[in-house]
């Protein structure tokens, strides 16, 4: 993982000093709400329905076992002990009070974590694969470039005022868990003739009001121009990017407006200026964060276990989980964890302190003490072995996260909606769990993987768009409605979600998401996805199941 | 005459100096080239580009300001005679006139005074400073004392810069 330096360290300790100074300023009305806004914004600090909601931010999902820890008190010293997983690998507590921020940052400075810029318009917490390091079908290790691109984004001066956020992800795996394309620029480690390292770099993706698959702008970029592409990208955004409307001001909307060529030709002559100016990455930083990111002391394991093949023949309920809840690692005898926080029940993605200590104590126990946190709401023990995982699995099942629904259906994403935000049409929480008590765990099994995203409102925070199946909460005339979209994806073949027609009352959603799988089922081929289903059925056989009727006749709102 | 005591708003150099300079809001105000001939004044690009003529003339060092939907491209011919380039801040969350101050720096290699007006305020001044101005109208409500602490929030950043040229990442 990665270490800080005193630089690190006395950044963060002049950033909790400055904001210190801001929210007395604001308390004692020397600072009007419109000016601290976004301050305190760039601190990862809203004011929602119910108390201040403040984003801590994980970069690129890396968490230590010391690190978890602090958390779990801050849940308990701060919040009412719990917190929440976000899609954008952050950690939400929605309870602490204005006055006690200043005092929860210098506490976070103290495990080397922040909540910088965990949210206004600004560049976002880099996000990669949870699976980065440790998959099999690696090109590289995205994580020392997200730390240099967090680097470089932490409180770049140029751009701390853009128009609208800006979201980056580096993905260096073929499988991609990291939802690239849909963001505001993805960078897609590669490989040339010369075994070179470089991105392929897409601009303009994003999910909100209107998604977006990223455009290419560059097929090849050596890794050494990163930061100054990235330079040149932002600069062209800030200057030209919208800002009159807030719905618009998004890079995907300028990227389409001016068209992806002309975009490029701007970038290029920006980057004229910068290119092998001093932002020129040099080969020693390179190495330098790469080598807080080696392989931890894996053992030499055969890639059997005996153990392991034993207790997967006596308990099926480890075998169940073993199944659903187990990648294939890169190393011989390990394997990664999924731990998944998606029990019914539970809020999604929601961890009480409890649980996170406990998951500190396990990650110590079988995975060198560190952790990830998942865009799917989900936590990661990356580098267990495969003799343990049963004893690791017992002890999860002591805590309620044994829960072996990893990619199933009742595994959603989803906001935290209108219970806690204050931008929300609409609960999504409530609908989450009525989806998730629908269905019984042999009827999960055999509809397969199968992926859910909610949002509670347009803003997308649930990724509904590349949900297999999406459901977005809209108002209605002041009631909430859910509005279904099928086909969406956030794998390499990105996809965006097409809506099925009019919107339902919340209590019709299970029976629909219910409707839409049998159409699935009774359709599908041996081993046939869903996605795969519905692109070869098309949208009609859902629309008769959902509306009775042929799909042209009705209006979709 | 104008008898009012106007306070010290203006930054530079890291202290509070007098300001030498009349700021013209608007190219309505093209009487005030000839009426205020020596005095020196910061005018409006539209006001700049059309009236060369009469700015040649004048008695007084004339100036130009852009506002953040103008590029510095537009005066880049007329850059070696600019004493002053002024970047207006509509509001403080409009956050083009920073990159506006880094192209005149870094593509013009401009020398000669950048300066922030408009929606200036303490918590953005240092990267203010770092982007290239050199010199900071304050907003009328800010507290010039507590404003000039700010430029100290920090120690050090990750990034080029105006303060330091060269990234963290080739000092450490």
């Amino acid at each position: 993982m990665y270490r800080y330096d005193h630089y690190d360290h006395q950044m963060l300790a002049d950033r909790i000093a400055q904001f210190r100074d801001q929210t007395r300023r604001f308390l004692e009305g020397k600072l009007s709400d419109a000016e601290f806004l976004p301050l305190r914004l760039q601190n990862g600090l809203y004011v929602q329905r119910l108390a201040p909601m403040l984003r801590v931010a994980i970069p690129y999902g890396m968490l230590s076992s010391a690190q978890m820890r602090k958390l779990a008190f801050i849940a308990d010293q701060f919040d009412k002990g719990y917190g929440h997983l976000t899609t954008r690998q952050n950690i939400q507590f929605n309870w602490p009070a204005l006055a006690d921020v200043p005092d929860i940052l210098a506490h976070l400075a103290e495990v080397e974590m922040h909540a910088i810029q965990t949210s206004g318009n600004c560049i976002r917490n880099t996000t990669t694969d949870q699976f980065a390091g440790v998959s099999v079908d690696e090109v590289e290790d995205a994580r020392a470039y997200c730390e240099i691109i967090r680097q470089w984004s932490t409180f770049h001066p140029e751009f701390a005022f853009l128009p609208r956020k800006f979201k980056i992800a580096v993905c260096g795996t073929r499988q991609d868990q990291a939802a690239t394309q849909v963001h505001d620029i993805g960078l897609y480690l590669l490989k040339n003739e010369h075994n070179e390292i470089g991105f392929r770099v897409l601009v303009g993706g994003g999910l909100g009001r209107t998604p977006v698959i990223g455009s290419e702008i560059k097929a090849f970029l050596p890794q050494e121009h990163l930061l100054t592409y990235l330079d040149a990208i932002l600069r062209v955004y800030n200057r030209e990017g919208r800002r009159d409307n807030k719905y618009k001001a998004r890079i995907k909307i300028l990227v389409k407006e001016t068209g992806v060529s002309d975009f490029r030709d701007k970038v290029e002559y920006e980057w004229m200026l910068l290119k092998d100016g001093p932002l020129t990455l040099t080969s020693v930083e390179v190495e330098r964060c790469r080598a807080f990111f080696h392989d931890p002391q894996y053992k030499s394991l055969p890639s059997h276990s005996n153990d392991l093949e034993a207790a997967l023949n006596t308990d099926v309920l480890f075998s169940a989980w073993y199944e659903q809840n187990i990648s294939e690692h890169k190393k011989p005898g390990y394997a990664i964890v999924t731990v998944c926080v998606k029990k019914t029940g539970f809020a999604p993605g929601d961890l009480d302190s409890d649980q996170m200590r406990f998951i500190a104590d396990l990650s110590e126990r079988y995975s060198f003490g560190e952790m990830r946190i998942t865009h799917t709401q989900n936590l990661v023990l990356a580098d267990v072995e495969k003799s343990k995982l049963y004893d690791l699995w017992r002890d999860l099942k002591t805590r309620d996260l044994e829960a072996d629904n990893l990619g199933l259906l009742s595994d959603m994403i989803c906001c935290p909606g209108g219970d806690f935000c204050s931008l929300a049409n609409a609960k999504s929480i409530p609908v989450a769990e009525a989806i998730q008590r629908r269905f019984s765990v042999s009827q999960l099994r055999d509809i397969g993987q199968l992926s859910l995203n909610i949002s509670g409102c347009m803003n997308a925070c649930g990724h509904h768009h590349v949900g297999n199946i999406g459901i977005l909460g809209v108002d209605k005339k002041g009631e909430e409605y859910f509005q279904i979209s099928l086909g969406g994806s956030a794998d390499h073949n990105t996809s965006l979600g097409k809506i099925v027609g009019p919107s339902f009352s919340q209590d019709e959603v299970p029976d629909v998401i219910e409707k839409i799988v049998t159409v699935y089922q009774q359709h599908k081929a041996s081993g046939e996805s869903f996605l795969h289903t519905y692109n070869r059925l098309g949208m009609d056989p859902f629309k008769e199941a959902l509306y009775g009727i042929k799909a042209d006749e009705h209006q979709t709102d | 005459m104008e008898s009012r005591q106007m306070s010290i708003r203006l930054i530079k150099h890291g202290t509070l100096v007098p300001d030498t300079w009349v700021l013209i809001k608007s190219a309505d105000e093209l009487e005030n080239l000839e009426k205020r001939s020596s005095e020196d004044l910061i005018v409006p690009l539209a006001l700049w580009l059309t009236e060369q003529q009469s700015i040649a003339s004048r008695q007084g060092q004339t100036a130009v300001w852009l506002n953040s939907n103008e590029l510095p491209e537009a005066i880049a011919g007329y850059l070696d005679r600019l004493p002053l380039v002024a970047l207006n801040f509509p509001e403080f969350k409009d956050g083009r006139p920073y990159s506006s101050a880094r192209e005149l720096r870094q593509r013009w290699g401009y020398q000669g005074e950048i300066r922030a007006v408009g929606d200036v305020l303490r918590d953005q001044l240092f990267f203010m400073k770092r982007c290239g101005f050199d010199a900071f109208l304050l907003r009328e409500d800010q507290n010039p004392d507590a404003a000039l602490t700010a430029f100290h929030d920090f120690q050090d950043a990750y990034q080029p810069g105006v303060i330091q040229p060269l990234p963290l990442f080739r000092r450490r």
